[in-house]
Parts: structure tokens; C-alpha cells; sequence
């Protein structure tokens, strides 16, 4: 098993949860192939058959105050969440008892009060930095909240991607991304998208720590996340998690995906996320087959009846369309404070308004810094650099890496302590701090 | 009292809002130390530090989309495109996900995004453009573009107090080049509503930002003729106040409409339909249009002067409707 130690033991119930959305998730996606056999349900269909593991593992690690944003195959994370099948059910089928009410289909819907779920849009990338803007606001409004999306290998070329990462870097942002490499990109390979092995291995140009993870090990996969989770709302954001999968369905049904080497298949089908976390159950004794039917009884018992409420469900009144373009006071708009707001008002926020350059950005501390940064670890001349993460192969530091490091303190010593990079602190305050 | 520019007044807002409610931030390129390209933040980051201003990368689609995130969570940012021209970089998350967010999953997105615009001032193809109309033409954007200080002040106030979000142009030739006194206390100008800026009788010339100070100068030389054209500033795009404009056509039966924006597919077709479908019986003349070329802004002056509209054009083309 890769990925980052682990932090905490999974207790029984967590690792018996983790099975029941698992199975959840498949479950629920079997019956939407049959209803969309059935032409029941009205637009796409998109599987994400073997990627179980990615969404239950990385979502598990989120707590209740987190946000997330899905992607289209990111249904297991929305369970995790506590959103019921219905929903996803009358989604599909554009009912009027959905989410969105009919107005959009599939995972595209949220809940910004009670759940905390941004709802995803077609165009890959952009919810990199709309959830870097929640992690912010997060720590602004001091909730002490992780924001998490995903991201396939495909959506990691678009330009939103580096945007988003770039100013969620920047930031120090409380924010994980899940870069959900499943292999194919609709009908392109990964090899023909980013030449280079690991997604994650981009991370290190952001600044930014990652790992990279068995995306089928659902267990790899959870602790990958809550360490990443843990160390951003301890304020050691952002990081980007890469989990190695495979899509096992086309990009959408009506795709037979003959594009895909069938022993690329086999090679999965025997790595199959479920199949495999229900071995390691049984052979580490934590259920017997007695739990397991039971588990896999309530499941069916549930979708039975949240499918039945769906396909009972009425189609969205023809009127409804002209609704709700704009907010006229239906939605009150209240920022959830956790901290005073004294401290983001003056005089208590004023600061002097200069920037300080460490080091002034000089050739000769560079030629050290790339030395120093060729392993996964990042400058440590440069402030606003992590830590290459120890998944992705950071080694002891190298001599000339210590000799930046000794530099940098050199430099800091003889600077004024600060609090901000923005001068020296409040007005009328400086020196005494 | 003393006078205030435009830019004095949209930085005004900016400071009082952020004054009045913690929920008020502000993102965008250079606009913490530097004071914004235009100075319209400068003081800001001083006052209210750098977790209220925030410098950013040069990533238009990650500032509009931190601002959007920002809002999910109560948080109202004001984002600032350095030139709005630039707004074409993050045009899919402008229109793709900031405008449907609340018509698809309910979500408001109460954003301002703000930033200079408008040419005359030889800033070339790339710091000169209107693009409001592309925003214009998309559902759940509120588009305002004032044309004075009074205006900008109340109507970016009105902007960050919306739920909706708000794009906010700033012309940027009228920055410094209008002043008037402005209220000491607190005020607000309302979205979606045009301003009578003269009455008249012979024909209604509508316009707005910088084509509004040319249509008023144009109907003081139309007066000096016997000609007593209505001038409306219209003052927000979207939505619409065609209650004030299919009014004001109802007593002038003659329209002009005048803007800075290239012509086809700019906002005087959509007024024209809009007169057509409400008021075509009170009609007495063709709906004529007083628009920039259809052509990129070019960068020399010579080109430029012909390019805009000026008060000339619109004086010419009046002087002709008049005569229906």
C-alpha cells in the first residue's frame, strides 16, 4: 500500500462505512443503467465504475464543516456527504423533486446551507479556483474548513487547472485536489495529454505538497486524503493528491469505449476497488459474510425506495423555466463569522502598505535554489514554497539544499520579525512587536 | 465642498462599503500596494489589510472564481479586472458558472466585477474595448456603466449590495474628467433604472457613459437649432428600463440611440426590437443608431477619432431624424 503513514486507525464501523457507500455508489450507478436502458432518464449517463475507492476514500476524509465540489464521477463523494440516492436519482431524471428542480441534470447541484456541496459545471477546471475562494473565505471568516475538488487527467491541461493552482499556492489556501487520474481523457490516453509520469509530479511547480496513490485502494486513498485534509486546516495548504484508477466504462453510455486495450481492462477488472477492499474484510476479519449480506440487503433496501420516490416523481411545471434568473431577496446572504470582527477591521487590519522582497530575487541564490530543488522538495529561500511531500520522493536534503536553508535563516535573523509580508505589521505598532 | 471625480466616487463606495460590512473584500491584479492601475484602490490594503485586499496572480479566471467561491461562503468581493478588456480571459466562469449558479442550484453569487473601460484615450485594441454586450446577452449578470461620479458611487453600492452578480464598467475617459459635489451621507443609485438627463420634445437620444456627456453636448447644439431632443442615460444594460425609454418615445415618437460599443449586435438593435414590439404605433421616424465602427479600436488617434461616435455624428444624425 502507498501513500503518505498513516495518522489514525480506521475504527470497524469506519471500515464497514466505507464498503457501504462503496457498494452504495456502484449500486445506485447499475440502476441508472438500467434506467437509462429504459429511457428513463433524460440526458447522460456517466459511469464511475471502478472509481469507487476516489470518491468514498478522499470524501470520508472530509468532516462535517467541509466543502466540496464534485466532478461528474464523483457520485460516491456526494454519498459521503450525506446527500440522498433520490437526489441523484431524480437528477438523471430531471425531475421536479431534484435538487436543481429539473433545471440541470446528473451531479450538477448543491447545497450551500446545510451540506456544503458546490455544484460542478461542464467545463473542466473551474471549480480549482471557485474552491480556492471557499478554503479562503473559510479562514477569513476563521471556520477552520478544508475546501476539496476533483479533477480528472484530462481536466488537469485546462488553463482554470493552473490558474486555480497557481492562486490557491499563492494563497496557502486551505484546499486539497484530487487529481483522479483514470486514464483516459474521453477517448486520449494520458500519454498523449501530460508527459510525465506522475500528475502529481506538477505539483512541485506550484509550490504546492502531494502524494501520489492507489486510486483502487480505498483505504491508500482515505489516508492520503485526511492527511492532506489535516495538514490544510492546520494551515499548510494547499496539496494536490494524484490517485492512479481506470475509468471501466466509456466516457458516457452511449461510448463502448473500443478505444481501450482489452488487456488494460483485464489489468483493472483485477484490481476492482470493491472486490478488493471485500477481500482484505474478510481476510483481516473485520466482517464475516453474515455482515456483508446484511450491508448489501439495507442497500438494496434503500435505493428500492429512493428509486421508487424518483420514477413516482412529476416532471417540473412548463413555467418553472422563467424562474429564478435572478436572486430578489429568495436567498439570505450571511457569512458565518468565527472569529471577531475586530481584526478585520481597522484599526486592528491596517497595515503598512510596502512589500519586502527576501533575498531580492538574485541569480546567485537561484543557482543554489534549483540545485536544492531538484529532488521533490521545494526552495527554501522561497517563502511561499511547501515541502515536496515524502509520497513523492523528497530524500534527506542535499548539502546544497542546507546551505539555502542556513542562508534564508541568516537573512531572516537579520531582518525585523514580521507578521505579514505587507511591511511591519499594524500602524503605529512598528518595532514593538 | 469639494468636488469629486468619478474615480474619487467608485473609490468612495469601495471604502465606505468596506467599512460598513466585514463581508466586503476586494481581489484583483496590483490592487493592494499598488493602488490599482488606475489608483481607484489605493489606500485600500493600508486600511484594511491584506486578508480584506488581496493582490493576485495575473489569473483572471482564478480571481473571478476565488470571488465567486468567496461568495458561497457570505463573503461579498469585489473583484477588479485591471481593464476590463481582460474579462475575456475568464469568460467562461464569468458566464458559465457565475451567471447560471443561481437559476440552475440556487446559488447566489453576490460578486461585483469592476474594472476600467472605454477608449478615447489611445490605450489601443487591447485597453479600449466595451464588451458589455457579450454580458449583456447572458441571463442572471446584472451589467451597470455609469456616467457619473454621483451614479458610480451609488450604483457600485447598490453592485455590492446585490445578491446578483454585478459587472460594474468604469470608463475610464471619464475617470478623471467629470467632477461634481457628492453627498456626505450614505446613498445608493438603483440598478435597472435610466435617468432623464434633459427633456425634450423633437426626439429621444439614448445613451450611456461616455456617449452620454456626447449626446448632452449634441442636444445643447440641437437646441441652438430649434431642436429639443430627450436625453436618456441609460445606466444599467441589463436589466433593461425600457418602462423610462418606451415613456420618453411615447412623447417624442423619435429615436436615437448612441453608443461606443461596435454597432452590430450592440445595444441599440435590442433597444430597437424593444421599441418595435412596444411602441411601434407611436413611431414617426426610422430607429437611426450613432455607434462605434465595426472594426477593432485602432490605436492612432486619427483612426480612433474615426472610429467613436462624437457630439458631430450624433448632432448629424438628429438633425436628420428631426425631419420626419
Amino acid at each position: 500500500m502507498s501513500g503518505p503513514a498513516t495518522r489514525e486507525q480506521l475504527t470497524r464501523e469506519q471500515h464497514l462505512d466505507l464498503y457501504y457507500y462503496m457498494q452504495l455508489n456502484r449500486q445506485l450507478e447499475e440502476r441508472m443503467v438500467r434506467l437509462f436502458r429504459q429511457n428513463k432518464i433524460v440526458g447522460g449517463l456517466y459511469s464511475s465504475l471502478g472509481q469507487e475507492a476516489v470518491s468514498v476514500g478522499t470524501a470520508y476524509a472530509l468532516e462535517k464543516r467541509d466543502w466540496l465540489a464534485p466532478m461528474i464521477r464523483n457520485i460516491g463523494a456526494l454519498l459521503v456527504k450525506g446527500v440522498p440516492p433520490r437526489d441523484i436519482f431524480t437528477q438523471h431524471m430531471a425531475k421536479y423533486t431534484s435538487p436543481t428542480k429539473g433545471k440541470d441534470g446528473t451531479s450538477h447541484f448543491g447545497d450551500l446551507k446545510v451540506r456544503h456541496i458546490v455544484s460542478p459545471i461542464s467545463m473542466l477546471g473551474d471549480l480549482i479556483p471557485v474552491m480556492t475562494g471557499v478554503g479562503m473565505a473559510g479562514r477569513y471568516l476563521g471556520q477552520k474548513i478544508v475546501a476539496m475538488t476533483w479533477i480528472g487527467d484530462g481536466g488537469s491541461s485546462t488553463g482554470a487547472f493552473h490558474e486555480g493552482m497557481g492562486l490557491a499556492a499563492s494563497q496557502r489556501a486551505p484546499f486539497v485536489l484530487i487529481v483522479e487520474n483514470n486514464q483516459w481523457a474521453y477517448s486520449t490516453p494520458v500519454s498523449r495529454q501530460v508527459p510525465v509520469k506522475n500528475l502529481a509530479d506538477r505539483a512541485v511547480a506550484y509550490g504546492v505538497k502531494s502524494a501520489t496513490v492507489d486510486g483502487n485502494d480505498v483505504v491508500a486513498v482515505y489516508r492520503a486524503a485526511k492527511e492532506a485534509v489535516d495538514e490544510c486546516r492546520a494551515g499548510r495548504g494547499p496539496w494536490m493528491i494524484e490517485v492512479k484508477t481506470m475509468r471501466m466504462k466509456g466516457h458516457a453510455q452511449h461510448d463502448p469505449a473500443e478505444y481501450v486495450p482489452e488487456e488494460m481492462f483485464a489489468y483493472w477488472k483485477a484490481r476492482d476497488p470493491i472486490a478488493r477492499y471485500e477481500k482484505f474484510l474478510t481476510e483481516s476479519k473485520t466482517w464475516d459474510a453474515k455482515t456483508k449480506s446484511e450491508i448489501d440487503a439495507r442497500i438494496e433496501r434503500e435505493l428500492d425506495a429512493e428509486q421508487k420516490f424518483a420514477e413516482e416523481s412529476p416532471m417540473p411545471p412548463p413555467e418553472f423555466a422563467e424562474e429564478g434568473v435572478y436572486c430578489d431577496g429568495c436567498h439570505t446572504i450571511e457569512a458565518e463569522w468565527q472569529r471577531p470582527k475586530s481584526e478585520v477591521t481597522p484599526p486592528r487590519a491596517s497595515v503598512e502598505a510596502a512589500w519586502k522582497v527576501e533575498g531580492f530575487g538574485g541569480f546567485e541564490d537561484s543557482i543554489e535554489g534549483v540545485k536544492a530543488t531538484s529532488g521533490a522538495s521545494a526552495g527554501k529561500a522561497n517563502s511561499g514554497a511547501g515541502n515536496g511531500s515524502k509520497a513523492n520522493g523528497s530524500a534527506e536534503k542535499s548539502a546544497p539544499a542546507k546551505r539555502v536553508e542556513e542562508k534564508a535563516k541568516a537573512l531572516a535573523a537579520k531582518a525585523e520579525p514580521e507578521r505579514t509580508p505587507f511591511g511591519r505589521g499594524p500602524k503605529g505598532k512598528q518595532g514593538k512587536r | 465642498m469639494a468636488q469629486s471625480t468619478m474615480l474619487e466616487g467608485i473609490r468612495q463606495a469601495l471604502f465606505e462599503e468596506m467599512e460598513r460590512d466585514p463581508a466586503v473584500v476586494a481581489l484583483g491584479e496590483d490592487i493592494g500596494v499598488y493602488g490599482g492601475a488606475f489608483k481607484v484602490t489605493e489606500g485600500l490594503l493600508a486600511k484594511y489589510g491584506p486578508e480584506r485586499v488581496i493582490d493576485t496572480p495575473i489569473a483572471e479566471t482564478a480571481i473571478v472564481g476565488a470571488a465567486c467561491g468567496m461568495s458561497f461562503m457570505g463573503l461579498r468581493p469585489v473583484a477588479e479586472m485591471q481593464f476590463i478588456d481582460f474579462i475575456a480571459c475568464c469568460f467562461n466562469q464569468v458566464t458559465n458558472f457565475v451567471a447560471k449558479s443561481h437559476y440552475l442550484w440556487g446559488a447566489p453569487v453576490p460578486i461585483v466585477l469592476r474594472g476600467p473601460s472605454g477608449g478615447g484615450v489611445h490605450g489601443g485594441p487591447f485597453h479600449s474595448a466595451n464588451p458589455e454586450m457579450y454580458f449583456v446577452h447572458t441571463p442572471g449578470l446584472k451589467v451597470v456603466y455609469p456616467s457619473t461620479a454621483y451614479d458610480a458611487k451609488g450604483l457600485l453600492k447598490s453592485a455590492i449590495r446585490d445578491n446578483n452578480p454585478v459587472l460594474f464598467f468604469e470608463h475610464k475617459f471619464l475617470y478623471r474628467r467629470i467632477k461634481e459635489e457628492l453627498p456626505t451621507e450614505d446613498y445608493t443609485v438603483p440598478i435597472g433604472k435610466a435617468a432623464v438627463r434633459r427633456e425634450g420634445t423633437d426626439l429621444t437620444i439614448l445613451s450611456y457613459a461616455a456617449m452620454a456627456h456626447t449626446s448632452m453636448e449634441a442636444a445643447a447644439k440641437l437646441a441652438q437649432e430649434g431642436i429639443e431632443a430627450e436625453v436618456i442615460d441609460l445606466r444599467t444594460l441589463l436589466p433593461l428600463d425600457s418602462e423610462t425609454i418606451l415613456s420618453s418615445l411615447k412623447k417624442t415618437n423619435k429615436l436615437l440611440v448612441v453608443h461606443e460599443d461596435t454597432r452590430t449586435g450592440g445595444i441599440a438593435g435590442e433597444i430597437a426590437a424593444l421599441v418595435c414590439e412596444g411602441a411601434f404605433e407611436d413611431l414617426d421616424g426610422p430607429i437611426v443608431r450613432v455607434t462605434a465602427l465595426d472594426t477593432p479600436v485602432p490605436y492612432a488617434p486619427t483612426l480612433e477619432e474615426r472610429f467613436l461616435p462624437n457630439t458631430e455624428k450624433v448632432v448629424a444624425a438628429a438633425r436628420e431624424l428631426a425631419k420626419y
